[in-house]
């Protein structure tokens, strides 16, 4: 028998520990592993550093104080362009911060991915990158041009958690959205990945044109949560199978709406969070309003 | 060509950005926002029909999509350019990006990152996003809707996310080969770079605007430049097009009041 990954949330969340450097997928309101983001928020899980491009997940693990660092290309809600929950910790100097290029963190997850040290890039000098960064190095080219680079640090991960929209229990996934962003090299710069799907199959076995989808090998998955819905409030475009389904605004703008309010974020917690997924669908309205939200049209 | 005076400041100013791409050839042309985006819509189908486009997302098209849609319906893909993409070409350098800027100092360098200190700032705004990259890769243009010395700073930007002209700012050895700032478009007047030693001159004044007043609203000395002149004003061809990019009048909404193109 071949192995079989299926995990719950609450198995996931027991893999992690106080203090770990975990890289989330997606980007800004897109395909973000929510549901399990929920579970670290339901357990006491502390001083995490978060990886990754950077919306709601960001934002709720810092209202929660579970973050002592962020490592982010932007943390952005995209039609609310900066999150404020993010914001706020920032500016009360609350959290750490690595503040890279969008590209770059991309580039430190493939130096990971390649077990390299670092990889040289010209993204960041010129800039204040490097006196708000005082640990970066620049490395002269050892060839006749000489050229004088950025040393980006590998971007190593402990843990990876990603969302898809289809798993198998082996662990190959399908990946169906417009654009899959960087997920593959979170997977790939982490240790360990966990990935959640909306829907989970005994055995995926389609054409050659479906297989494209597969975006990264199952060696690297060490275990498939199914989880209807879990992007929300995030979207999950699905351009091949019709799982697919919208980012909430009118749920994504209460959020926002708690940041500024005293122990909003607690509010918010109590009023959506539950006890488990099926109570925090209960709380927004249900799974169906969730997957029946219209995509995004830009 | 014909022009007329019946046209607004957005309008204005969306022609002014789209000729920034003028002569780029096939790039990626990438306008961040609603005036920039239809401005790049318009450079394509008008003066510029090789440039790429995006949809917004994910794909390249070769007709520009409108803006405000409520649909996909009807749109046709001419290729793929998700993020990884555009990095790619980016770092390749076949891109000019229309960026908007919080603030910009006499040597081109840009800030959308944060106010005040890096490690607590007193407000923290959008990050470096792509501006490192963008910068030091490619040219770039920006467009600035509202002209004043809290965008156009005295001395350097609170934190340098593009790259610019400052010699001390770049360490020993780096390529500066492929960093350009090429023009700023304002809702007073076009900047350039290409003073002496980079320094910023006046290319043109919207209509009804004196090189005094941009001055009085910016940070930093401005050389006009010899023959300073108005801004073209937008042809019936131009705004035409506009139209079927914008039907929905979004533009109307991008500068407060929405005032004529010509001053009066």
């Amino acid at each position: 028998m071949s192995t079989d990954k299926t995990l719950t949330a609450r198995d996931v969340v027991a893999e992690l520990r106080d203090g770990m450097t975990i890289g989330i997928g997606g980007w800004g309101p897109r395909r973000k592993p929510m549901s399990l983001v929920r579970e670290i928020l339901r357990s006491d899980l502390k001083d995490l550093t978060i990886v990754g491009y950077g919306g709601a997940d960001m934002g709720m693990l810092c209202a929660a104080n579970r973050v002592k660092k962020l490592i982010y290309g932007f943390v952005s809600l995209d039609f609310i362009p900066l999150e404020p929950f993010f914001r706020a910790a920032r500016e009360a100097g609350a959290v750490e911060a690595l503040e890279l290029d969008e590209g770059m963190l991309h580039w430190g997850l493939r130096a990971a991915a390649m077990r390299l040290p670092f990889l040289p890039t010209r993204v960041g000098l010129g800039t204040d990158f490097l006196q708000n960064n005082p640990d970066m190095k620049t490395i002269a080219s050892p060839y006749a041009d000489g050229e004088t680079l950025l040393a980006l640090p590998a971007i190593k991960l402990d843990v990876a958690l990603l969302h898809t929209h289809v798993a198998d229990r082996r662990g190959n996934t399908r990946l169906y959205a417009p654009d899959p962003f960087f997920d593959e090299w979170i997977a790939r710069a982490a240790d360990r990945c966990f990935v959640s799907c909306e829907t989970l199959v005994d055995e995926i076995a389609s054409d050659e044109n479906d297989a494209k989808y597969n975006l990264f090998e199952r060696s690297l998955v060490n275990g498939v949560v199914e989880a209807r819905g879990g992007a929300h409030p995030s979207s999950n475009v699905s351009l091949n199978d019709d799982s697919g389904y919208g980012w909430d605004v009118p749920h994504l703008k209460r959020y926002c709406e708690a940041a500024a309010e005293e122990g909003g974020w607690q509010k918010y917690a109590d009023e959506f969070l539950g006890a488990d997924e099926a109570d925090y669908q209960k709380a927004v309205g249900g799974l169906d309003a969730i997957t029946s939200l219209p995509r995004q049209v830009f | 060509m014909a022009t007329t005076t019946e046209f607004s400041l957005a309008e204005l100013l969306i022609c002014a950005c789209a000729d920034v791409w003028k002569n780029d050839g096939e790039v990626l042309a990438t306008g961040i926002g609603i005036i920039p985006r239809i401005a790049q819509g318009l450079a394509k189908r008008t003066h510029s029909p090789d440039l790429m486009i995006t949809d917004g997302e994910a794909f390249l098209t070769e007709e520009p999509v409108v803006i405000g849609a409520k649909s996909h319906e009807g749109r046709a893909y001419a290729g793929y350019m998700p993020y990884s993409r555009v990095f790619d070409l980016l770092w390749h350098g076949r891109r000019h990006a229309l960026v908007g800027p919080v603030q910009v100092d006499r040597w081109g360098q840009a800030n959308i990152a944060c106010i005040g200190d890096f490690a607590k700032p007193k407000r923290q705004m959008l990050g470096m996003r792509g501006f490192p990259g963008n910068s030091i890769n490619h040219t770039n243009s920006m467009f600035v809707p509202n002209h004043s010395t809290r965008v156009f700073v005295d001395g350097q930007v609170d934190v340098v996310c593009s790259v610019g002209y400052r010699d001390e700012n770049w360490p020993k050895g780096v390529k500066r080969d492929y960093a350009a700032v090429h023009q700023i478009v304002t809702n007073l007047c076009v900047l350039d770079f290409a003073g002496p030693d980079h320094a910023v001159r006046v290319v043109s004044l919207h209509p009804g605007v004196s090189f005094d007043e941009v001055q009085e609203n910016t940070g930093f000395e401005l050389i006009p430049v010899d023959g300073l002149g108005e801004t073209a004003h937008p042809t019936e061809e131009q705004l035409d097009v506009i139209r079927s990019l914008d039907p929905r009048d979004f533009r109307a909404r991008q500068i407060k009041d929405n005032p004529p193109g010509v001053r009066s």
